[in-house]
């Protein structure tokens, strides 16, 4: 664990809310190395993206980080103070967002927002910093990128949005990059052009990669490993490999056999029954024990991340599919 | 440009003939004083669905995917009738729809029913469950004010939803129980055809099972026809009966659906199902479809897809492809076909 260039150990974040406390991201942990694509994949509510905003440092008040380590080249993140947490954060570590115009200001033009950032880490000349934007615009398959540097946002379609706020988490060659969801409202064809420049940039530059998202199937042909979140906590963790041809936790099980195109046409679909319970005050335990058709009163105790299985995968529960 | 009606009843449930729908931004106070001193500023057309033949048969179930801005919203609108057409007819058990009486309208109109995308927005906020349920079919005389708990009860368990919730409020509610109240309220008028708008788009994929197999259970139980409108291929080839693929306006392919996607004829076919994700836990090198999808204001011309087809040839700027049959029950819009050229 201490080898990987980022580690998360036991992160806690928890939101104070009037109606109780919603433990968004409960006991987490894992690594991720140089070069290596991690996929974080869950439901809505699971703490996905609350997991990589953690990371970022961008939890707002009610929430708040209250335990764990995020060791990133060996500083703990979590406990860095806002000055330092901002140099870092767009320098060594960036986030790309599922809305392109969360990273985008509206009335700046692409070259004044993509020097800045730049500007912001690096005291160099205004000049090698615009040369520095051209090249990363290059770099995400961008025509015309002298043209394109003058442009608003407004003047660029969603895919292309997408591609520049790419470009501007690659500025300053982080060694983390965090994508949420950058795929999510992007048509198909242009969410295969997305993953074909993030596939070729990881392993041009190196970094490592988070993928966040709710779909299996972009993280099948993308991630090395894979962690499966339900209610804030890591379910299952291993390789693409093993996670996906033998899932060891029911709802890793669940989940795949949800996804259609994987079952066969016009026949019923093996669903999970009942819903994500409310993070909010959720009773201990196993969080999946009541849609959960392996369920005992073993299940009211909350099971603790162990290894299971000869493919090295982690899981959290206390009745494992034996047969994937 | 005739797409086949299902060989398995003569006479389609619905069908449109030619169907168009332009929409039109007129030049408002500004832009038209502008113009007095010269501006040239002209009226911007939108062609949303360009000639588009449909034949949906009683208790088929048709996909319709293409990528945002194709029309395929557009054409389940008008399919439905909720938005007039431009040019073109519809056709009900082969009676034409235009130039019925009102009440005639009316009486064919509830037949059809729209589910929506977004179960968020298609609820209104500030009406409970059973008048949200209940109303229309008050309203429509198909059951009578005191009837009406009963009946909007029996619509809940229909769709899996506890009917003692029916005073409850949207809010009160999760997305995928959402998802059921907009069903149980088309199917609270006693519908045969449905058009399904990306109605399990927003749903986690778990909840998104749940309200597919739901879809099926209803189709059986009730031998309903859907069109299905979709921009998730998994989620097409799994309901679905027959698949259309729009690009742009128009039909590119159509085609029984296991058919489609066991050998798409169209390049954009092909292009579309080689990004559909796969559970297999390989390193897939993506290999994307060159361009943007371009604008529908100013559509390339001859065929739309030729700046992004690996196969373009000099006559698809010129002349759009027509819609031919390509093998029994498949159609496709592609010169590719042509043996003869």
């Amino acid at each position: 664990m201490t080898e990987a260039l980022l580690s998360v150990d036991r992160l806690r974040t928890y939101f104070f809310t009037k109606a109780g406390v919603c433990k968004a991201v409960d006991d987490v942990s894992f690594a991720v190395d140089g070069g290596e694509v991690l996929g974080l994949v869950g439901e809505s509510g699971s703490g996905k993206s609350m997991t990589g905003y953690s990371i970022m440092g961008l939890v707002d008040p009610p929430g708040r980080v209250v335990g764990g380590r995020i060791l990133l080249a060996g500083r703990d993140l979590a406990s860095l103070p806002a000055e330092e947490m901002r140099q870092l954060r767009g320098n060594r570590i960036a986030m790309i967002f599922q809305d392109p115009m969360m990273t985008l200001n509206p009335v700046l033009r692409i070259d004044t927002q993509m020097v800045e950032t730049i500007l912001a880490h690096e005291k160099i000349p205004r000049a090698a910093a615009l040369d520095r934007a051209r090249a990363a615009l290059v770099q995400v398959g961008i025509p015309s990128p002298d043209a394109r540097l003058k442009a608003y946002p407004h003047q660029f379609s969603g895919g292309m949005r997408q591609r520049v706020a790419v470009a501007i988490a690659l500025l300053n060659r982080p060694d983390v990059m965090i994508a949420d969801e950058p795929t999510t409202a992007l048509d198909v064809t242009i969410q295969g052009q997305i993953l074909y420049e993030m596939q070729k940039l990881t392993r041009e530059t190196g970094a490592a990669l988070i993928w966040i998202t709710h779909d299996l199937s972009v993280i099948a042909g993308l991630a090395d490993r894979i962690c499966v979140m339900y209610a804030g906590r890591i379910v299952e963790q291993g390789s693409t490999a093993a996670v996906l041809r033998a899932p060891r936790h029911p709802y890793t099980r669940g989940l795949l056999d949800s996804v259609p195109g994987n079952a066969p046409a016009r026949e019923k679909l093996k669903q999970i029954s009942g819903m994500t319970p409310s993070l909010i005050e959720l009773p201990p335990g196993c969080a999946f024990r009541s849609r959960c058709p392996y369920a005992t009163a073993e299940c009211e105790e909350t099971p603790e991340m162990r290894p299971y299985g000869a493919i090295g995968q982690s899981i959290r529960c206390f009745h494992p599919l034996s047969q994937p | 440009m005739i797409a086949a009606a299902d060989p398995r009843s003569a006479v389609p449930l619905l069908e449109l003939k030619a169907a168009s729908k332009q929409f039109v931004t007129t030049l408002d106070l500004s832009a038209r004083i502008a113009n007095v001193f010269g501006a040239g500023l002209r009226e911007e057309v939108v062609q949303a669905v360009d000639c588009v033949d449909l034949a949906i048969g009683e208790g088929e179930v048709v996909g319709l995917v293409g990528e945002s801005g194709c029309g395929k919203s557009t054409l389940g609108r008008l399919a439905v009738g909720l938005l007039p057409l431009s040019a073109g007819a519809r056709f009900w058990r082969g009676q034409p729809l235009a130039g019925l009486t009102p009440a005639a309208a009316r009486e064919r109109q509830l037949k059809m029913q729209l589910i929506f995308q977004d179960p968020y927005a298609a609820l209104n906020p500030r009406l409970s469950v059973i008048d949200l349920v209940g109303e229309a079919p008050v309203v429509h005389r198909l059951i009578g004010q005191r009837q009406q708990i009963e009946y909007v009860g029996l619509q809940l368990n229909r769709v899996g939803l506890d009917p003692t919730l029916m005073r409850r409020f949207p809010h009160q509610f999760s997305g995928g129980q959402r998802a059921r109240i907009g069903i149980a309220r088309a199917l609270a008028v006693k519908p045969e055809f449905l058009v399904c708008d990306e109605s399990v788009a927003a749903l986690d994929v778990s909840i998104q099972a749940q309200v597919l197999n739901l879809f099926m259970d209803l189709r059986a139980a009730l031998n309903l026809t859907y069109l299905f409108i979709s921009h998730d291929l998994g989620v097409v080839r799994h309901i679905s009966d027959r698949v259309v693929i729009m690009y742009l306006g128009r039909v590119v392919e159509s085609g029984p659906a296991a058919e489609l996607f066991a050998t798409p004829n169209h390049p954009y076919t092909q292009a579309l199902l080689a990004e559909v994700g796969k559970l297999e836990p390989k390193k897939r090198r993506f290999v994307p479809v060159k361009g943007e999808i371009p604008s529908p204001l100013s559509p390339p011309s001859g065929c739309h897809f030729h700046p992004r087809c690996p196969y373009a040839m000099p006559r698809c700027t010129e002349i759009a492809p027509p819609l031919e049959e390509i093998a029994p029950g498949r159609w496709s819009a592609c010169y590719l076909n042509d043996t003869g050229a």
